[in-house]
């Protein structure tokens, strides 16, 4: 009897330094894989003792779903803002109010109301960046700022070309091509993208997400891609260039969110707080080499951001940008007949 | 008399009942870990699709009719869903390419172990397991190091100057092809080694001793005797086979999709989980259907023989 007893206690209090130890110092992230500055989270555990464990995802649809059965014992999730309504009217995330919290005057003036968390009451931008074009100017010399170089791509392309398999960018740049709006209903303009869609493959070679590896080994030419990867192909190779698509690009943001069933909710409200500080963001740019929508984080960029011409969008193509949203279901529903029929 | 034949019976009765119960508790784990996520799975392709991925509690036929039919979303006509059909020949099609294969370059394999001195057989399996210490994905990846375009092979060539510009050997069918026999060999050369140690070689020597020639022996002795073991390797091989998609997508690129894929866009970017359950099952239909045509014939073969 005195020996269970003394199990009993022993457990108890084993219980009770874990349960401490859960609330004082422990946060659960749950972000894009190869997303995360090491450095800046290492000063994250540093400046308020939590320890941070960071689990990978690769899509948004992954994460949505994973987090909705619940129970998935992450605090804090960074969807991209198309999802971001999708997340909100699910009632997902914990309402933290981002935009009251001390460092929230260093976000960007356009990026402190955005359409998708107007008010910033659950989000705080992590990273922005632009769906475009790469090209080994090596092996093409003429126009690369156009959606041609998949859709129509030139002869000295073909059969080198890459197309990331993300199936919305994908349909959306073939619509923009078009002169379609992002998320179309449209049949006339769908039924030109299934045509332009079809006829272009033959001249791909692969259609895969290792653009950074692969377009630096010359197993692909071109591809499209996000800038932010380009921007890191083109430090290995001077020669591989972004391209802004005149035709039209789809602009989108990564946000940090708190769960609704997070257990250690202030670590993470610090967190969001945390991200917010120039020095913090500029730290995970030149990790993740994206823009980041926190003011007077460039000063803590790594200098060969500054004047990056990925990063830095050129004046001529700024207006051509249209906002990441989401595509209601039944569109949904049309790009996936399509996409199908184009790797059937 | 009789009183002790009851006895016995008794005793026996409660033996086999106490072997049930002793064994209940893993039937039981069988049953509910295989069959529960499968009774799931059916029960959502009856279900219609959430808005943004996962399922609505309301009845429908949609993901079962959407399997087999596809509405042109064009001109609204009702047609064969000859996407999806192309899809599922495709994958049939390579499994089937696969399982030949392995089984042209396993029997030669399996049988060149088996006739070794029993001493180093082991030495000799336990080199045809290697692969298997590492991930199937390492592996794929590693074949992708040797025949990229600035891979190994391609590398050697120009070096050597027998080519001016590699060739184009990633993102080929081949390359799928040399993956997949790659990965599913060691699946083909156990069970074919299995039922070839248990062959009584006395047989193949008196095939000769009757002037039988050497393609007879193998036609007439070797072949339906270590029949179970090709059955079994092609089981084996041609039911992962079937659902491969991590294989196919890295070394051929991904352009064109597997099952595999099919079901998972379904989960993912599609969001139609309906759908995707009941490609699910209708694959699982599929190698259930292979399974019991292949079974029925290892039966009559057996009888055959046995």
């Amino acid at each position: 009897m005195k020996r269970i007893t003394t199990i009993m206690a022993a457990t108890a209090a084993l219980l009770a330094t874990t349960g401490l130890a859960r609330a004082e110092g422990e946060l659960n992230i749950y972000n894009w894989g190869n997303y995360t500055s090491p450095e800046m989270i290492k000063k994250f555990e540093d400046q308020y003792k939590v320890k941070v464990t960071i689990t990978d995802y690769d899509s948004n649809d992954t994460a949505l779903a994973k987090v909705r059965q619940g129970g998935s014992g992450f605090d804090m999730v960074v969807p991209s803002q198309n999802y971001i309504p999708i997340w909100i009217s699910e009632g997902l995330f914990l309402e933290t109010d981002p935009g009251k919290m001390e460092n929230f005057s260093h976000v960007a003036k356009e990026w402190q109301n955005p359409e998708f968390d107007p008010g910033r009451k659950y989000t705080v931008p992590w990273a922005m960046g632009i769906v475009g074009t790469v090209v080994n100017t090596d092996v093409y010399k003429g126009d690369i700022n156009t959606w041609g170089i998949i859709f129509n791509t030139p002869d000295e392309l073909k059969g080198k070309v890459n197309v990331v398999p993300e199936m919305t960018d994908v349909i959306d740049a073939a619509v923009l091509y078009n002169g379609g709006k992002k998320c179309t209903g449209d049949l006339a303009i769908l039924k030109k993208v299934r045509d332009t869609l079809v006829a272009a493959k033959p001249n791909w070679v692969a259609m895969e997400y290792g653009t950074i590896q692969k377009m630096g080994s010359g197993d692909f030419a071109a591809s499209s891609d996000w800038n932010g990867s380009a921007f890191r192909q083109r430090l290995a190779n001077p020669a591989i260039k972004f391209g802004y698509p005149k035709e039209g690009y789809v602009n989108w943001s990564d946000n940090l969110a708190v769960l609704k069933d997070a257990k250690n909710v202030e670590n993470a409200k610090l967190f969001q707080n945390f991200m917010m500080d120039p020095a913090n963001a500029g730290m995970n740019s030149g990790f993740h080499r994206y823009a980041n929508g926190i003011a007077g984080s460039s000063e803590f960029m790594p200098a060969d951001m500054k004047d990056a011409p990925e990063i830095n969008i050129p004046a001529e193509f700024a207006s051509v940008g249209v906002p990441s949203q989401t595509c209601p279901p039944e569109v949904q529903e049309l790009y996936t007949k399509i996409w199908t029929e184009l790797q059937k | 008399m009789t009183d002790a034949a009851g006895t016995i019976e008794a005793e026996q009765n409660r033996n086999i009942r106490k072997r049930w119960l002793l064994s209940l508790p893993a039937l039981l784990i069988i049953l509910v870990a295989a069959t529960g996520p499968l009774l799931i799975v059916l029960l959502y392709s009856f279900l219609a699709p959430g808005p943004y991925g996962d399922v609505q509690w309301a009845p429908s036929l949609e993901g079962w009719i959407g399997v087999f039919l596809e509405k042109d979303i064009f001109d609204e006509t009702l047609s064969l869903a000859s996407a999806h059909i192309s899809i599922f020949m495709r994958s049939v099609g390579l499994s089937l390419v696969t399982t030949i294969l392995t089984l042209l370059v396993g029997f030669p394999t399996a049988y060149f172990i088996a006739t070794r001195p029993e001493k180093t057989r082991e030495l000799w399996l336990f080199l045809i397991t290697i692969p298997f210490w590492t991930n199937l994905l390492i592996r794929t990846f590693a074949i992708l190091e040797v025949i990229r375009n600035e891979g190994l092979i391609n590398g050697l060539l120009i070096k050597t100057g027998l080519i001016a510009k590699p060739i184009q050997m990633l993102f080929t069918d081949g390359a799928i092809l040399t993956g997949m026999v790659y990965v599913y060999l060691p699946l083909m050369v156990l069970p074919l080694y299995a039922s070839m140690e248990k062959l009584d070689f006395r047989l193949v020597e008196a095939g000769y001793d009757l002037y039988a020639t050497p393609f007879r022996v193998l036609r007439k002795i070797i072949i339906p005797l270590v029949k179970p073991g090709i059955i079994a390797g092609s089981i084996l091989v041609f039911i992962p086979a079937l659902g491969a998609y991590v294989t196919p997508s890295i070394l051929g690129g991904g352009k064109n999709m597997m099952l595999g894929n099919l079901i998972e866009l379904q989960f993912g970017q599609g969001r139609n989980w309906p759908l995707g359950s009941a490609l699910s099952i209708t694959l699982m239909l599929i190698v259930m259907v292979a399974l019991l045509v292949y079974v029925r014939n290892a039966g009559s073969q057996g009888s055959r023989h046995g």
